[in-house]
């Protein structure tokens, strides 16, 4: 029997349910992952991908027990290494739709490595980075993504490393599909997730999720609807970035220097603002160094949404093409001349 | 030519070539071989170079080596004794004088023995007229001038012109063992096809030595080792690595799987990645990985997928995939894991052979982590052994990893090789619609060998779910139960240790099946054990040989074996480990022989000890 060929037949209906498999999900109660599970299971009928050609990969850390939930292949593996067993994955079958699931300790700490080669190839997967700001797993020590200052168990006194701003890192990797989501807006998350999915290459989405236990209400502020419509930036793509209590302010770029306006009482009309284009890296890589604390007088707004996205070669494509032209070039493999080698002799 | 010249028959001759690293060593020793191997001598090499690609100029530190044996008998190892030094420069002759047999040839180019030479080589006298040498045959040619006075009417720069030098030494072998041009001129033709004018002095420095050799009379005699009696057979040249290279295709399609060969850059190991690299016509998919453990974690990820994932490195490299070939035991996929041994620990000798690596095959992961072993015991027996590591991890669903070293890596010697028809075909255990019970697929479901199917993404109906979580029996469902955890331990030892039902059973290599004494080896000390037992048992001493393939599991009748001997002397090229291995299996005092020089045992060396202990 030769290796079992994908099946790409399209014509099963699925729901939500279908994607669900038999085994208790063990989050804490109230854990932002519940959500992020959901919408995941919700938006895959809509791709039109077989189930069984669906393969969830995860590191390790509270996320990461995500492909145990899912009726679908997974495979959870260890720490940080979740891309590199997908790379594989993907080259072994470049057919089917994998997802990648990790957390902002598995992705920025210990798979560091992992993350920003996976982006520099581009193999086509959706990046799912929960990022709580926080060790869950292990109880409570601060991760690459926790704030200066935040006490936690193992920086009692507050921590002094300097965090990483993912989508900075993943845009320095250059990611072909760059996002920021959160866990608490099901109906954005869904559309991200879809347009994730739609994205050919590596599409790398950070999901603001809470930490109940350890670091509850971290991302309060892009939630909480006395506060959201001040410190949300809603980027999409051909429309002006606008927010505020009533949308009264808006983001306008003066050269190289963003700045915000009060745009009607400054006399500015819609077309006079920033219109985000996704497509424009130099404009991205503005938008993506809007990470101020929201703590700071004078800030910007956190943007959410599609922040660039790109087409580029797939890297596993390109390493089937190469060997499908190299094929071409010499013709299939006969292993009765490889051993055979170029010089031989006979001892009669 | 000389009238007077005669040819003097030998049975075996050990020549080595030491020069600069940038000398062209390695090129000529590897040009030699094959010529003798074409010819129909056995042969066996030995490679030993520095760590550094162009190590300081004329230093000690900076010798390349490279040391063969050819003969017309089955040769076992590069020889213990040098026949014929040939030494480019000061430092070449200085740090090899030792393993030149008394009475024998030295061949130095006298150019390499200026001032500068000799003051880099830290020798106060120069060995030429210091009386060293009085006890050797010595020959003094200016190579170097002779290669520029060759290649005076070409184009070639002084520098260039020198480069060629090698080529004066080659060809001026050839002579000496009348060995014919063809081979070197067709491989000089094919590198340098886009070079002309390099093709062009290089043969003609190749000449230029052959001739030399007939129109002086620096030797009155020529040596003649004629064809081996080797068993009848298509015979080629083979290194150790480009055996392991070609075993995993040969695997992969033997079992119409694709092959996926995850790896990063590490000395001895990467011709492997080379040669497989070229290879893509065979649905070879290589990647190279960011580090070490993206490498074992792809051929994982590709396994998981339905390839045969393969990954390959050197010690240190191992130890940063050892958490994944813990995921890998316990997913129960099949992955082969090369291990190309070199000294240790940390980075400690990377261009040097040793066999350190067998306590962290057999224990090195956390938890209860049963590994399936294999040494390789030649450069040839690559092939045998990484095919057999594959048949393996395929057919038991686990992973295999194979024990090769630096010396076998690029070490070289005539292979036998096989008809694909008598390649033992493998079956991947690909799970059928036979497997499912109410629709229902059971991962962790074990045949009569403890054997798991292979469900793979794409088939529709088994989709589940693995990872590194202990799992409960069956199903593979995440279960902490005490109980459980026990029993899948077990199992998954069970399960290895099955293998030793489906591997052959110890033979006695060499002599006769008991008696007084057993030297048991493993991997490349094969050749010098084999050879010294052959010489003990010519003196008249009762003494045989075994030499372990399956090193976890052990084949089930070595215990038995091993009780027929009144002695059991374990030579390894490490500080003692098959020997800890051997006492604890079977509480038998066993004899340890230990070397950990970096270079591989002398015949001698063994015998010695044979005749300690005897």
């Amino acid at each position: 029997m030769s290796t079992p060929v994908t099946n790409t037949e399209n014509k099963i209906q699925y729901t939500a349910k279908d994607f669900t498999s038999d085994q208790e999900v063990k989050w804490c109660p109230g854990c932002g992952d519940y959500s992020i599970l959901k919408q995941v299971q919700t938006i895959l009928p809509q791709i039109g991908v077989p189930r069984e050609n669906i393969v969830f990969i995860s590191g390790i850390g509270c996320s990461s027990r995500f492909p145990y939930y899912m009726n679908t292949y997974g495979m959870h593996s260890i720490h940080g290494r979740a891309p590199a067993f997908v790379t594989g994955l993907r080259i072994a079958n470049p057919e089917l739709n994998v997802w990648l699931i990790t957390g902002d300790g598995d992705a920025l700490s210990i798979g560091g490595n992992h993350l920003i080669h996976i982006l520099r190839r581009n193999v086509n997967t959706n990046i799912l980075l929960f990022n709580n700001e926080i060790y869950g797993l292990t109880k409570g020590q601060y991760s690459p993504t926790s704030p200066e200052g935040l006490k936690t168990k193992s920086s009692p006194y507050g921590v002094v490393d300097h965090p990483f701003n993912p989508v900075r890192l993943a845009m320095g990797a250059e990611a072909t599909f760059i996002a920021r989501t959160v866990d608490r807006d099901p109906k954005f998350l869904r559309e991200i997730l879809l347009e994730a999915n739609n994205h050919k290459g590596s599409s790398f989405v950070e999901i603001y999720q809470n930490c109940i236990v350890f670091n509850d209400k971290a991302f309060e502020v892009y939630t909480d609807k006395t506060t959201k419509k001040k410190e949300v930036l809603m980027m999409k793509h051909g429309e002006p970035l606008i927010f505020g209590e009533d949308d009264e302010k808006a983001v306008v770029l003066d050269g190289y220097t963003p700045r915000i306006v009060e745009w009607e009482k400054e006399g500015l009309s819609k077309d006079d603002l920033w219109i985000h284009d996704m497509f424009d890296k130099y404009k991205a890589n503005i938008l993506i160094d809007f990470f101020d604390d929201p703590k700071t007088p004078h800030h910007f707004p956190r943007p959410f949404g599609i922040f660039y996205k790109k087409e580029r070669a797939v890297y596993e494509e390109m390493v089937n093409k190469q060997v499908e032209e190299v094929k071409k070039q010499f013709g299939e493999g006969d292993l009765q001349k490889l051993l055979k080698g170029e010089h031989t002799w006979t001892v009669e | 030519m000389s009238e007077n010249i005669t040819f003097e028959k030998k049975k075996h001759i050990t020549v080595l070539f030491a020069g600069d690293s940038g000398d062209g060593m390695q090129l000529t020793g590897t040009q030699f071989t094959n010529t003798n191997a074409l010819y129909g001598n056995d042969v066996s090499t030995f490679p030993n170079f520095p760590a550094e690609i162009r190590a300081p100029q004329g230093t000690l530190s900076g010798v390349s080596g490279f040391q063969l044996q050819f003969g017309s008998n089955e040769i076992y190892t590069p020889g213990d004794e040098v026949d014929l030094l040939v030494a480019m420069n000061a430092a070449g002759l200085l740090s090899n004088l030792h393993k030149v047999k008394k009475g024998g040839t030295i061949l130095v180019n006298t150019s390499g023995f200026d001032a500068k030479n000799l003051r880099l080589a830290k020798s106060e006298e120069n060995p030429l007229i210091s009386g060293l040498l009085n006890e050797y045959r010595v020959i003094e040619i200016d190579i170097t001038k002779l290669t520029k006075e060759a290649l005076k009417d070409t184009a070639l720069s002084t520098k260039e012109a020198e480069r060629s030098k090698n080529m004066f030494v080659l060809g001026f072998l050839y002579w000496l063992y009348n060995r014919k041009l063809d081979a070197t001129i067709q491989f000089l033709e094919e590198k340098f096809a886009h070079k002309p004018e390099l093709l062009e002095a290089n043969v003609k420095v190749l000449k230029a030595g052959y001739n030399y050799g007939d129109a002086t009379n620096v030797f009155t005699e020529r040596y003649e080792v004629e064809k081996a009696k080797l068993p009848k057979g298509e015979y080629r040249n083979i290194t150790g690595n480009a055996a392991t290279a070609i075993g995993m295709i040969a695997a992969a399609h033997q079992s119409g799987l694709d092959l996926f060969y995850g790896s990063y850059p590490i000395t001895p190991a990467s011709d492997i990645l080379h040669e497989l690299s070229k290879r893509k016509n065979f649905n070879v998919k290589t990647f190279q990985a960011e580090d070490e453990i993206a490498a074992v974690s792809s051929a994982i990820g590709a396994s998981f997928g339905g390839a045969l994932g393969v990954t390959g490195s050197s010690g240190p490299g191992i130890a940063l995939k050892m958490e994944a070939i813990g995921l890998a035991i316990m997913l129960e996929l099949p992955l082969v894991i090369v291990n190309v041994q070199r000294g240790g620990p940390s980075t400690g000798l990377p261009t040097k052979t040793e066999q350190a690596d067998l306590f962290q095959a057999v224990y090195g992961r956390n938890g209860e982590a049963p590994l399936a072993v294999i040494a390789a015991k030649t450069p040839a027996d690559c092939f045998n052994a990484v095919y057999e590591a594959a048949r393996i991890a395929i057919e038991h669903m686990t992973p295999v990893m194979i024990l090769s070293d630096g010396y076998l890596a690029n070490g070289s010697e005539p292979w036998r090789y096989p008809k694909v028809e008598h390649l033992r075909p493998i079956k991947p255990p690909f799970a059928q619609k036979s497997d499912l019970s109410d629709d229902v697929f059971l991962p962790y479901h074990r045949d009569k060998k403890l054997v798991r199917k292979w469900a793979v993404p794409g088939m529709k109906g088994f989709e589940h779910r693995v990872g590194g979580l202990e799992k409960e029996a069956e199903t593979g469902n995440v279960s902490y139960d005490p109980e459980n955890h026990e029993k899948m331990v077990k199992t998954r030892q069970a399960k290895v240790d099955n293998i030793a039902n489906d591997i052959p059973q110890q033979a006695i290599e060499t002599g006769k099946e008991s008696g007084k004494v057993l030297v048991l080896g493993w991997g490349s000390t094969f050749g010098a054990i084999k050879t010294a037992v052959m010489e003990c048992i010519e003196e008249g001493m009762d003494v045989s040989q075994a030499h372990l393939t399956y090193l976890n599991p052990l084949p089930r009748n070595l215990e038995d074996v091993l009780n027929r001997f009144e002695k059991v002397l374990i030579p390894e090229m490490n500080n003692g480990q098959l020997v800890h291995i051997i006492r604890d299996k079977f509480l038998l005092n066993a004899v340890p022989l230990n070397k950990i020089q970096g270079v591989p045992f002398a015949v001698n060396e063994i015998k010695e000890k044979i005749k300690e202990i005897y």
